[in-house]
């Protein structure tokens, strides 16, 4: 097999060969901040597609329940649900700011833009708590007797709306557990100024779970 | 070749010994053995299940399992085999060993990821046996609503067992498409990729992108169930048809989640042993991307009978037809490799053979299905389960099985017994063509699928079909029988017995853990045989210094 007549190739082609860490031995998987991006971006297709079926159901619904949906949007509180928009931009903003400030090795006002970060996901879910128990209260949750007596459009409207709100506060609250995640591994020194990728990636999740929230704010509080 | 491990070094296999060495293991290749033991275990369970109600419809009446364990046996071989054997099945096991060493790196891009996605296979499969224990579910595979939301059996735990596991191969997928990106040997290009690692790139972006899609469709049945939340509820205003389209957005792409890695194996077998450079690589590793990309948008063709505006139909039904080129493209191509060849039908080229004569059977009369008349005549009848066994157990069942065959040598390090090999196959061909072929005569003429019962015109059919299914069974007891033996009497193989030209054949086999302590060298095409003698028998002793 030794004798095989060598084919030059061009040694730079794009891409290839580019897993880093030699110290680690070659082609053993090390810090590699465009695989690991790359990665997370093909995660958070998925989570893009994840809500997207969601997202389809309300646009075939919306289509058969138009009227239906605008009235009972109205019932939905729109200082709680705006609010809570400008708690997530906010902790956008914070999560950026902390990424920027591990790149400049600030590692202490990274810790602190995180921790508030954090405190604006839990005063989300604070308010979403109190929004989702006045609805409660009002016997409305989804296959409820009340709701049962509701035409279609707004049983449906109010499903989707438990259900995708729902699904959004799960994620905030592993979009918090992953932040505290990271600042204990800021604290260990695995994720530093000089390897910041996954800081990085938390950051990305992060966005994901604000733009999700951007979408269905619209959709289920201004649409009435 | 200096690059490659040292022949003194210790294989993967006894570099470290325990139990707990395998279940915390990184490594890819052993991630793949372990994939490899639970799929067998499992396709070996699901073809019980399946004799099993090939048995009960021996003959009309029932013989021992009423209507209820009919439909849970029938549920269960669908979600067994389509969720913890086929869609799993190349790719776990085959990509996670062969796809790192064929683009030349030592491991995936996330090997804890990877260690990680057989944890959530494990766990799936352990709620999937969990429903077996609580009776088993009733409502086929398809988890069709209403049904799957009224259903007194117990459905929300293999649903959830479909969830978990789509997550593992989100995330197989999502570690191949990084590992093809980032981890390719300097030099390589995308041009020299084998086209079994084009086709992993494709399976794996349809796992990414589609699987989510399921995964909250499940989700939202699970919690229809649960709290009655009525989105696929008509008398709440849902629309049951809305589940369909969700569930086949993905499900459909989830076929060739299937067979893509089936058809990158043939690529891969077809020119080894015709000793011939693949005829059109790159049209065959853009068809992947093209099947991956079109099928995506064919899934209303599961609906043409569901009520959905004609001129979605005709648009599906055009689309389902398109789809078809770029397999027929694969198919050409290969014949082409083999025009002129120096054929050598070795098993592996035997079950790459069988694929393409099964697969073609399949294709053809799934383009019947795709027309919008005959589908209204064969929609719901045992033609319909014919087609669907002739591509993906006919596909990429025998696939699976030939690619053990072709990459047995390098996994283990030993020959099973060529004989053996050629006779079991021959059960498993003629008892495959047996047991599905009477089903396409059956359902044009009327017999529905998934029915425990029949009327006694249909007999015939039946019982050939089920004398077929004893044949296959046997067949494939041979074929494990035969590489269970393999592994312990085995002869000990060469590097590179086929003589074939990409990366893995030129590592030891068994490989050791670190199988490149340098950057292989590109010297060569992945099928460029040029310079590579095939050795005249591959069952030959290794020489000494080749020989561990």
């Amino acid at each position: 097999m030794s004798d095989v007549t060598t084919i030059e190739h061009a040694p730079n082609v794009p891409g290839a060969g580019k897993n880093p860490d030699p110290e680690k031995g070659y082609g053993v998987p090390g810090y590699d901040p465009v695989g690991h991006k790359m990665g997370m971006w093909l995660f958070l297709y998925t989570e893009v597609l994840l809500f997207g079926g969601l997202f389809i159901a309300y646009a075939a619904y919306l289509n058969g329940y138009t009227w239906q949906f605008a009235q009972v949007s109205g019932e939905l509180s729109i200082p709680m649900g705006g609010g809570n928009t400008v708690v997530l931009l906010t902790s956008s903003l914070t999560m950026a700011l902390a990424i920027a400030a591990l790149q400049r090795n600030q590692v202490a006002l990274c810790q602190k833009l995180l921790l508030f970060t954090i405190a604006c996901a839990g005063l989300f879910c604070v308010i979403k708590t109190f929004e989702w128990g006045g609805k409660f209260s009002k016997g409305i949750w989804p296959g409820s007797p009340a709701v049962l007596e509701l035409s279609y459009g707004e049983q449906i409207f109010y499903s989707l709306y438990f259900v995708m709100t729902g699904l959004h506060a799960l994620h905030v609250l592993i979009g918090a557990a992953l932040i505290w995640w990271a600042m204990t591994k800021i604290k260990s020194g695995v994720i530093n100024s000089k390897q910041v990728a996954t800081l990085d990636n938390v950051g990305l999740y992060w966005h994901l779970v604000d733009l999700v929230w951007i979408f269905l704010f619209p959709l289920f509080y201004l649409i009435g | 070749m200096a690059s490659h491990a040292h022949d003194s070094e210790v294989d993967y296999i006894r570099d470290k010994k325990g139990i707990m060495s395998w279940l915390t293991t990184v490594d890819h290749k052993r991630i793949a053995l372990l994939y490899l033991v639970m799929i067998i275990t499992f396709f070996l369970v699901a073809v019980g299940l399946g004799v099993m109600m090939r048995l009960e419809l021996l003959n009309p009446g029932t013989d021992y399992l009423d209507g209820q364990a009919y439909n849970q046996v029938l549920t269960l071989h669908g979600v067994i085999m389509i969720f913890l054997f086929i869609l799993p099945g190349i790719p776990a096991v085959f990509g996670n060993f062969f796809l790192p060493i064929m683009v030349g790196a030592n491991d995936v891009a996330f090997p804890r990821l990877n260690l990680l996605s057989w944890y959530l296979y494990v766990i799936g499969s352990a709620f999937a046996l969990c429903s077996v224990a609580l009776g088993g579910p009733d409502t086929g595979w398809t988890f069709y609503v209403p049904y799957s939301a009224m259903s007194q059996a117990n459905v929300i735990i293999p649903l959830l067992a479909a969830f978990i596991l789509g997550f593992s191969s989100i995330l197989t997928g999502l570690n191949f498409i990084v590992t093809i990106h980032r981890m390719r040997a300097p030099g390589m290009g995308w041009r020299d990729l084998p086209l079994f690692a084009w086709s992993s790139y494709a399976t794996a972006w349809i796992a990414v992108l589609a699987t989510p899609v399921v995964g909250i469709t499940l989700v939202l049945v699970i919690l229809e169930r649960f709290t009655g939340v009525g989105v696929f509820d008509a008398s709440k205003g849902g629309d049951p048809i809305l589940f369909q389209h969700l569930f086949w957005i993905y499900s459909h792409p989830a076929v060739y989640i299937m067979v893509l890695p089936a058809m990158g194996m043939v690529s891969e077998i077809i020119p080894v042993f015709s000793r011939r450079r693949i005829f059109g690589y790159r049209f065959i590793a853009m068809s992947s991307m093209a099947i991956a990309a079109i099928g995506s948008l064919v899934w209303a063709h599961h609906m043409f009978t569901s009520g959905m505006a004609d001129e979605g139909r005709i648009i599906f039904s055009f689309l389902t037809f398109f789809v078809s080129v770029p397999s027929a493209v694969k198919v050409f191509n290969w014949l082409g490799t083999m025009y002129k060849g120096s054929i050598k039908v070795e098993p592996p080229m035997l079950f790459a053979l069988a694929f393409i004569f099964l697969f073609a059977i399949g294709g053809f009369t799934g383009l019947m299905n795709a027309s919008l008349s005959t589908d209204i005549h064969v929609h719901d009848t045992s033609f319909i389960v014919a087609h669907f066994h002739y591509t993906m157990f006919g596909g990429t069942g025998f696939m699976f099985f030939g690619a053990l065959f072709y990459w047995f040598p390098k996994m283990f390090g030993r020959m099973y017994n060529r004989k053996m090999a050629y006779t079991s196959f021959w059960f498993f061909f003629v008892g495959f063509n047996t047991l599905y072929m009477p089903l396409f005569f059956a359902g044009l003429e009327g017999m529905p699928r998934r029915y425990q019962d029949y009327l006694p015109e249909y007999t015939t059919y039946h019982q050939i079909s089920t004398y077929g299914s004893w044949i296959t069974a046997t067949g494939i007891l041979m074929m494990v029988g035969t590489l269970l033996h393999a592994l312990k009497n085995g002869k000990r193989a060469l590097m590179n017995p086929w003589g074939a030209a990409t990366l893995e054949w030129f590592v030891p086999s068994p490989p050791p853990t670190h199988q490149f302590h340098h950057a292989p060298p590109i010297t060569h095409g992945p099928y460029d045989y040029k310079d590579i003698e095939a050795p005249e028998n591959a069952w030959a002793e290794p020489a000494t210094a080749e020989a561990k």
